[in-house]
C-alpha cells in the first residue's frame, strides 16, 4: 500500500496531491533558505497563523453571496489577504514601535489566530457552516480532496516554484551578502518585500496540505538541515530544495495511505527525520563527525604525552595512554618500551626540543604560532630552517 | 446577574483572569529579554508531553499531565540549545524546528491513540473550552461562603490560582536579580548573580503558567497573554514595576471583556449562540495592544 503510494499508483487525485506537495516542498525549502539566512525564520509563523481569519471571512462572504463557501480558490484568496495584513502589522509593530520583531511576531500570530477561532465558531453556528471542513486548514488534510482542488494545488505549487526560481539571484545575494547586494545597487527593502511575498504565497498554497500551524516547519527545517551539509550558498539552496521536496513527497504519500491522519504532521515529521540524519551524520558539523574528531584528537594527545614520558624514562600510569601505546606496539604490557617505542619516543623528544627552540626565537614567530604540542615540526619548517634549529641544540658531550 | 452568573460565568471568568495574569507576569521578562517567542514554543511542546503522560497512565489527571508537559518543555529547551550549539544555528530557527516537530508528533500520537472517551483532542488543545467550566452547585453569591458548594467548583480554578500564587512568589523573591539580569546581564554576573540558572528558572516558571493554563483555555490564549499585555504595557511606561502592574491590569481587562463579548456579544448583535471565549480574549488583548501601539506615551522605537 505504502509502496503503491510512493510509486504514485493510488489514483489520479492522490498522484496530483503527492506531486503538488513535492513541488510545494521544493519551493518552501528554497524560499525558507533565504528567510533562514536573513534570520527571519519565524516571521513565517506569524504569516501562517494570520491566514485563519481570512479563511473564515472568505467562507462567510462566499456563503452570503449564495455559494456553498467551499471553493478552495476563494478560501486561499481570503487567506492571502489576511496574511498580508498580518505581515504588514508585524512590520509596522517592529519598525514603528519599540517592540522587537519577536514580540511583534508573537502578538500578531496569537491575536490573528484568536480572531480566526472566533470567526470559526461563528461559522459553526451558521446553517451552512456545520460541514465547512475549515478545521482541515489547521493541520492539513488531503484526504477526499476534490479533483479540481488537487489540480489547483499542483498548478499553484508549480507556479510558486517557478516564481522562486525566477527571483533566486537577488534573494541569494541579499541572504548571503546584504552589504554587497546594496553596493551592487539592489534595494534590500525591496528584496525583503519580494522574499516575504514568496513566503506568503508558499504559506497560502501549503495551507490545505500542511495546515497553518505547521507550515512554518516546511520553510525552516529544510534550510536548517541543508546548513549542516555545506557552507556554499548555491548548495544550501539546492539541498534545502531536495529536503523539502522529499518531505512533501513522502509525507503526502504516507498520508494517502492513512487518510484518517492529518497530512501536515506527517510531512513535518518526515522533514524532521531528514533533519535528524543531517544533525547526526553530516560531515563537518554533524554530531558523529565532531565526536570522531574529538576522539582522534584525544588519541593523538595521549600518544604524544606517552611517548614523551617514555623518552624521559617516566612510567606510564594513565590507562588509555597505556592501552593505546601497547596496541601500537610501542610498549610491552609491563610498560617497557619496545625498539619501535624507543625510536618514536626519541623522535617525539627531539620534536619537542626543536619546538622549544623555535618558540623561544623571535625570528621563528610565524612558525611558533602553529605549535599545538602534537604536530611534527617538519610540517612547518624547511630543511634549512631545521638545520639551523638543530645547530642550536647543544651537541652531546662526553662526560669527563 | 445572580445565581445564573455565579454558576455559569463567574468560575470561567475567574479562571480566565488567573490564566491571563499568570502568563502576562513572566511574559514581561521574556519580552524584555527578547525571548517573547518562548511562550509560543512552550505552548506547542506541552501537547506531546500531555499526550505521552496520558498514554502512559491512561487517565486525564493533573499530576501526570503536569509532569509530562514539564518534561516535554525541558526536553524542548535542551534540544533547542543542542541544535543551536552543534549546528551553530540561529535560536529562532532552532526553536522553529523543535516545536513544530514536537507538536506534529503530539498530534499524530493523539490521533493514533484511542482518546475518544476522554476529553483530549487537538482542537481542545488549541483553543480549550473555557465556557464549559461551570459550577453546578452554585445557587448565588452566597455559595462562595458555602463549603459544600465550594467543593464542587471547577478544579481548574484552584489549580490556576495556585499557579498564579507560585508565579507571584517567584517574581517577588527574585525580583531584583531578575530585573538586573534582564537589563544588564554582564553587570548581573559581576554582582555574582547566577544568570544562566535564573534564565532557566524563568523558562520553567513560564512553562508552569503555560501548562496550568493549557488544560483550561488551550494554547492560543497562553501565547497571546505571554506577549500582548506586556507589549502593551511596555508602550505605557518606562519603569519595570509599572510595566508589570500595567500588564497584569491589561491581562485581566482582556480576560473580562473577552469573556463577556464572547458570551453575550452575539446576543447583543441579535444572533444566538456564543463564540469561542479563548479566541475572543486573545482578540481583545490584540485590540488593547493596538490602542497602546497607536497612543501609548512610550510607543516610539528606542534609538
Amino acid at each position: 500500500m505504502l509502496a503503491d503510494a510512493l510509486l504514485l499508483q493510488l489514483g489520479y487525485n492522490a498522484t496530483l496531491v503527492t506531486l503538488g506537495a513535492c513541488l510545494l516542498g521544493i519551493a518552501a525549502g528554497v524560499a525558507g533558505t533565504f528567510l533562514f539566512l536573513r534570520k527571519r525564520a519565524l516571521v513565517s509563523d506569524a504569516i501562517s497563523h494570520a491566514t485563519l481569519p481570512g479563511v473564515g471571512l472568505a467562507f462567510i462572504v462566499m456563503v452570503s453571496f449564495g455559494g456553498d463557501g467551499r471553493s478552495l480558490f476563494g478560501l486561499l484568496l481570503g487567506a492571502g489577504v489576511s496574511a498580508a495584513v498580518g505581515l504588514l502589522c508585524v512590520h509596522w509593530l517592529a519598525t514603528r514601535t519599540r517592540l522587537g520583531e519577536d514580540a511583534a511576531i508573537g502578538a500578531i500570530l496569537s491575536v490573528f489566530f484568536g480572531l480566526g477561532i472566533v470567526i470559526l465558531t461563528i461559522i459553526q453556528t451558521m446553517n451552512s457552516g456545520r460541514q465547512a471542513g475549515l478545521e482541515g486548514f489547521l493541520l492539513g488534510s488531503t484526504a477526499g480532496m476534490l479533483r479540481s482542488d488537487a489540480l489547483l494545488l499542483a498548478i499553484a505549487a508549480a507556479a510558486v516554484l517557478a516564481l522562486v526560481m525566477l527571483l533566486r539571484r537577488p534573494l541569494e545575494l541579499a541572504a548571503f551578502d546584504p552589504g554587497y547586494a546594496e553596493a551592487a545597487g539592489w534595494s534590500l527593502a525591496r528584496i525583503d518585500l519580494a522574499m516575504m511575498g514568496i513566503v506568503l504565497v508558499v504559506t497560502v498554497v501549503g495551507l490545505k496540505v500542511v495546515g497553518l500551524i505547521l507550515i512554518v516547519a516546511l520553510l525552516i527545517v529544510p534550510a536548517v538541515s541543508a546548513r549542516f551539509w555545506t557552507d556554499r550558498s548555491d548548495r544550501v539552496v539546492l539541498i534545502a530544495g531536495i529536503v523539502g521536496g522529499v518531505s512533501g513527497y513522502v509525507g503526502a504519500a504516507v498520508s494517502a495511505v492513512a487518510p484518517a491522519l492529518p497530512t501536515g504532521p506527517i510531512i513535518v515529521l518526515v522533514g524532521f527525520a531528514l533533519f535528524l540524519v543531517s544533525l547526526l551524520f553530516s560531515p563537518g558539523r554533524g554530531v558523529l563527525a565532531s565526536v570522531l574528531t574529538h576522539w582522534r584528537y584525544q588519541r593523538r594527545v595521549h600518544m604524544r604525552q606517552g611517548l614523551l614520558a617514555l623518552a624521559q624514562g617516566q612510567p606510564i600510569y594513565e590507562k588509555l595512554t597505556h592501552r593505546l601505546m601497547y596496541r601500537a606496539g610501542l610498549i610491552l604490557p609491563d610498560g617497557v618500551a619496545t625498539g619501535d617505542g624507543q625510536a618514536a619516543a626519541s623522535k617525539a623528544l627531539l620534536d619537542e626540543t626543536r619546538w622549544s627552540i623555535v618558540r623561544a626565537d623571535q625570528s621563528f614567530a610565524a612558525a611558533a604560532t602553529r605549535y599545538d604540542g602534537l604536530t611534527a615540526i617538519e610540517e612547518f619548517l624547511t630543511k634549512d630552517q631545521l638545520r639551523e634549529v638543530d645547530r642550536r641544540i647543544a651537541a652531546p658531550q662526553a662526560v669527563l | 446577574m445572580g445565581a445564573e452568573f455565579v454558576a455559569l460565568s463567574l468560575p470561567s471568568m475567574l479562571i480566565g483572569i488567573c490564566v491571563a495574569v499568570a502568563c502576562a507576569l513572566p511574559g514581561n521578562f521574556l519580552l524584555l529579554r527578547r525571548q517573547a517567542l518562548i511562550g509560543d514554543a512552550i505552548s506547542h511542546v506541552v501537547l506531546p508531553g500531555i499526550v505521552v503522560a496520558f498514554l502512559l497512565t491512561g487517565l486525564v489527571a493533573t499530576g501526570p499531565m503536569l509532569v509530562g508537559a514539564a518534561a516535554a518543555a525541558v526536553l524542548a529547551v535542551v534540544a533547542i540549545e543542542a541544535i543551536r550549539r552543534l549546528g551553530r544555528i540561529e535560536a529562532g530557527a532552532a526553536m522553529g524546528v523543535v516545536f513544530t516537530a514536537m507538536f506534529a508528533g503530539g498530534v499524530l500520537l493523539l490521533e493514533q491513540s484511542d482518546t475518544s472517551n476522554v476529553h483530549l483532542d487537538v482542537e481542545h488543545a488549541l483553543f480549550g473550552n473555557l465556557e464549559s467550566l461551570i459550577w453546578l452547585d452554585a445557587t448565588g453569591w452566597r455559595s462562595l461562603l458555602d463549603l459544600d458548594a465550594l467543593a464542587t467548583i471547577p478544579v481548574e480554578l484552584p489549580r490556576m490560582a495556585v499557579a498564579l500564587i507560585v508565579i507571584c512568589a517567584f517574581l517577588y523573591v527574585f525580583w531584583r536579580p531578575l530585573s538586573v539580569s534582564t537589563f544588564d546581564e554582564g553587570y548581573a554576573q559581576g554582582l555574582g548573580i547566577a544568570t544562566a540558572p535564573l534564565g532557566l528558572a524563568l523558562v520553567v516558571i513560564s512553562a508552569i503558567a503555560a501548562v496550568a493554563a493549557f488544560d483550561a483555555v488551550g494554547s492560543i490564549i497562553v501565547i497571546a497573554m505571554f506577549i500582548c499585555p506586556p507589549a502593551a504595557a511596555r508602550m505605557v511606561t518606562n519603569r519595570l514595576g509599572h510595566q508589570v502592574a500595567w500588564s497584569a491590569a491589561f491581562a485581566a481587562l482582556a480576560a473580562i471583556i473577552g469573556y463577556v463579548l464572547a458570551g453575550y456579544g452575539p446576543l447583543w448583535l441579535g444572533a444566538y449562540g456564543s463564540v469561542s471565549a479563548a479566541g475572543m480574549i486573545a482578540t481583545v488583548s490584540g485590540v488593547i495592544l493596538a490602542i497602546a501601539a497607536l497612543a501609548g506615551p512610550h510607543r516610539a522605537p528606542t534609538a
